[in-house]
């Protein structure tokens, strides 16, 4: 899966680094911004009160 | 590549953004709601301020001596209202929050309020139990730092109406279903109180929900918003949204 990615990737090896990198990093940007805020809604309520 | 490499390769990656999750939902989200609900309280309190002094301008402030017995406020307010300001220097700068009524999550994981009355305790300055409800973790964690609290440290509350200074008197270490702690009369719902106390209540240990930690105050004194913020946190609460 992953080593499929890298075989695909284009340039030298810095290079598919690089774009490996800016991946990863427009991933962890989308679950942050959009796919966690939702999720968070969805799991069980994390409770503080007495009740 | 197989079937048990690509299966293997999921599951890394599954695992991997549980833990990411956990990390957005304690550190990443938890700071940023922290910074949201600090700005809207510090918003909130400088509103309230400008208000009295404004209101103030014409008539001559009591001495201090002469306050007289705290002024107490509407005995219930609709659910998510701002109706006060909680500020602990225990807790660190930024800690200020704003206090809603009720204890539902759209007060307790609200971008902007963060702390929650429960609907039916008394309110702030009144005989009785003002009781609130913050997040330990995550969310902002209003109450986040509450086991730092030593005694007779200072907890501001303040209204439209002006500060209420409690002093922090004890812990205790219940489970959730103990709702005792709210009575006016903690643990002793068949007393009239005489104390004017508040009552915090959060998640014990942290990151756990297994418990709550409650800390009681006793209140000390009160002054009107005409009279300024109380001298110990005049240039802290000056300092807010600058």
């Amino acid at each position: 899966m992953y080593g499929a990615l890298w075989r695909v990737l284009p340039g030298p090896v810095w290079l598919r680094i690089i774009l490996m990198l800016a991946l990863v990093a427009a991933v962890v940007f989308a679950l942050f911004t959009w796919v966690f805020p939702w999720v968070d809604a969805l799991v069980n309520p994390i409770n503080v009160t007495v009740e | 590549m197989t079937v048990v490499g690509v299966l293997g390769e999921l599951l890394l990656t599954a695992g991997v953004l549980i833990l990411l999750f956990l990390g957005w939902q304690l550190w990443w989200n938890d700071a940023i709601m922290a910074g949201q609900q600090s700005t809207a309280a510090s918003d909130l309190s400088a509103e309230w301020l400008e208000q009295a002094q404004a209101a103030q301008a014409d008539t001559p402030l009591p001495a201090p001596a002469d306050y007289g017995e705290p002024v107490v406020g509407p005995a219930s307010y609709p659910n998510g209202e701002s109706f006060a300001v909680m500020y602990v220097p225990r807790f660190g700068e930024g800690s200020q929050r704003r206090i809603a009524e009720g204890t539902g999550l759209d007060v307790l994981n609200s971008e902007y309020l963060g702390v929650g009355h429960y609907p039916g305790t008394q309110m702030p300055g009144q005989v009785g139990n003002f009781a609130i409800a913050s997040h330990r973790s995550a969310y902002g964690g209003g109450m986040h730092e509450i086991e730092q609290l030593q005694l007779g440290d200072a907890i501001y509350i303040q209204t439209k109406d002006g500060w209420y200074t409690y002093r922090f008197r004890d812990f205790e270490y219940v489970t959730p279903d103990t709702v005792d702690v709210l009575a006016p009369v903690p643990h002793h719902p068949e007393l009239t109180p005489t104390d004017r106390i508040i009552t915090l209540t959060t998640c014990n240990p942290l990151y756990s929900t297994d418990e709550r930690i409650i800390a009681y105050g006793v209140l000390e004194s009160w002054q009107p918003s005409a009279a300024g913020p109380p001298a110990d946190i005049a240039a802290a609460v000056a300092s807010w949204g600058s």
